[in-house]
């Protein structure tokens, strides 16, 4: 098997993104889960689904765009997306879940749409619902490059000012931090990260790679630079492990993947009730 | 003389179904140590935030001699607010990482912090009595134990202009007392500017050297501590509409 990832180009560069998608989608995912936006990479992966299918009814119609990559289009429609999810956060300030479904509903409805268009589903729509291990090309793999260190540029730079954003907004703004700047910025880097991320999870599959490792952190990190640290590690081993896998027994491999990380969860939080009485106080706590 | 450090004129602020504050011009000079003070629900907290931009009034008010929208110092300025304690308490952060937040508005953008920096965190952090439970998550700790890291926050960064909204509130008397002394070590540079919301005056009055007097969201007095104490409780109740509603000087009660 590792004889197949030395010879096969296409698996060289599966293993390639998965290993980018690995870090960058928990890495941004550790801010998303504080911000409590989980449900809005949800929301932002199945619009994005309208942007893919568009971009395949569009590929399908004129020959000269036969060639075009999904994932741009699909970067496209996430970035918009993410505004226009975060202007009905404005327009709905007390509701502002509603956002959520609004642009879910709008998303999922227009790929229907597109899709039948396309008269129904292509080998093409279903590897990036779930996730493909062979239709990685390179152009694939150098956006995704490009876009993983767009990310970690980022959130490098905006590091402070985004943890600060995340646990105290009103210190924030008194400390005089461009809020709406960062966070638009961040909004921006979400969709981004869960455009590129749908090539190897999948379109339905990414958001549970920005949560579930975060998820398995939080069980246990005392610090956030420590929450970031073990997300990218149960990422990155989720993400690896399931290609490989996925590989192996020809399945999906976001669907490997997302159980893999569901079993990271499992793993962490059955390990509690041995780690340590402290951990099981506190859980206790919570429940009462 | 200097131009005040805070200088608030005809400020209203509504609420969407009520009026809390109305009317209100005062100054605050270099120096000087403002004790704001007040029933429950006179509005406080309000001109506070308003101060602090947090809430965007009609009148004017000027920091360090600059209209507000335009200021744009905030690291000279640290603030404790009433309910510093509200956070997640979910939220994977240590109180070293809490502490380290207080100089972010100084670093300004793409700043890493130095190790000057985490000195001066372990100074504040010592000065609360917390320096020992800088690795432990801030929702792990007690409410009082949450405020003085709060408190630590506001110290770490050497703000010209402190505004502490109540900052003691649920911490222990002995703290309560040690965080009066340190803002009495502070007040020794003379330079520096307080502005304390308490119901405890008795408790700062040899830090308190003007006294705001809030009514019902108007200025009931603005004066000095001097005169302050000189106006008996009969003048300060006839400052309220329906006489006899309210404890004067809530502090004696404790
Ligand atoms: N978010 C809000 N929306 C509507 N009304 C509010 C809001 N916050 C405060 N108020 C009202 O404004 C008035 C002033 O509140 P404020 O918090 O400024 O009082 P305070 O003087 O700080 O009181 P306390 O001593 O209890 O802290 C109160 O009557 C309160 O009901
Ligand atoms: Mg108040």
């Amino acid at each position: 098997m590792i004889e197949a990832f030395m010879t096969f180009k296409f698996l060289q560069y599966a293993l390639v993104a998965a290993l980018l998608i690995g870090f960058t989608a928990p890495f941004i995912g550790s801010f998303v889960v504080v911000r409590r936006m989980s449900l809005i990479a949800d929301a932002l992966s199945h619009v994005t689904l309208a942007g893919i299918a568009l971009s395949l009814l569009i590929s399908g119609m004129v020959s000269s765009l036969a060639g075009l990559n999904p994932l741009y289009l699909g970067i496209v429609t996430a970035v918009i997306a993410a505004l226009l999810i975060d202007w009905l956060r404005s327009k709905y300030r007390h509701f502002q879940e509603l956002a959520i479904p609004i642009m879910m509903a709008t998303g999922m409805g227009l790929g229907a749409i597109f899709i039948s268009m396309a008269n129904g589903f292509s080998m093409d729509l279903v590897s990036f619902l779930f996730g493909t291990v062979s239709a990685v090309t390179l152009t694939d793999v150098y956006t995704i490059l490009i876009v993983a260190v767009i990310v970690i540029v980022f959130v490098s730079l905006f590091y402070k000012e985004l943890l600060f954003l995340s646990f105290d907004e009103e210190q924030a703004r008194v400390s005089g931090i461009r809020l709406q700047l960062v966070h638009v910025v961040f909004m921006i880097v979400v969709a981004l990260v869960i455009a590129i991320s749908m090539r190897i999870v999948g379109i339905l599959l990414v958001s549970s790679l920005i949560t579930l490792p975060v998820a398995a952190a939080l069980r246990f990190a005392k610090s956030f630079k420590a929450t970031i640290f073990w997300s990218i590690v149960f990422g990155e081993v989720a993400t690896i492990a399931g290609l490989i896998l996925a590989y192996q027994f020809d399945l999906a491999p976001g669907g490997m993947i997302v159980m893999l990380a569901v079993l990271e969860l499992i793993i962490v939080m059955s390990a509690e009730r041995f780690v340590g009485g402290k951990h099981h106080g506190k859980t206790t706590r919570k429940s009462a | 003389m200097s131009e005040p450090i805070i200088e608030i004129n005809h400020l209203s602020y509504d609420y969407p179904d009520r009026r809390v504050l109305s009317d209100i011009s005062l100054a605050v000079r270099q120096g000087e140590f403002l004790a704001i003070v007040g029933e429950n629900g006179s509005g406080k907290s309000t001109l506070i935030k308003c101060i602090l931009g947090l809430l965007k009034p009609e009148g004017s008010i000027r920091l360090f001699g600059r209209e507000l929208d335009q200021f744009d110092e905030w690291w000279r300025i640290s603030y404790v607010s009433q309910k510093a304690a509200s956070f997640n308490s979910g939220f994977p952060v240590t109180v070293e990482e809490v502490v380290e937040m207080g100089l972010y508005a100084k670093k300004g953008l793409f700043k890493r912090l130095k190790k000057g920096d985490r000195t001066k965190v372990r100074q504040a952090l010592e000065t609360v009595g917390m320096w020992d439970r800088r690795s432990s998550k801030v929702g792990d700790l007690s409410g009082g134990q949450q405020q003085r890291v709060f408190i630590a926050r506001a110290l770490v960064n050497d703000p010209e202009l402190m505004i502490l909204d109540e900052p003691t509130v649920g911490v222990d008397q002995r703290y309560v007392k040690e965080f009066y002394e340190i803002l009495e070590e502070l007040r020794a540079d003379k330079k520096r500017t307080f502005v304390l919301v308490t119901h405890d005056i008795h408790f700062v009055s040899r830090l308190v050297t003007d006294v705001v007097h809030l009514i019902d969201g108007k200025l009931g007095c603005n004066c000095g501590i001097k005169e302050y104490w000189e106006l008996d409780e009969k003048e300060i109740r006839s400052l309220y509409p329906v006489p006899g509603r309210v404890l004067v000087h809530e502090g004696e009660r404790v």
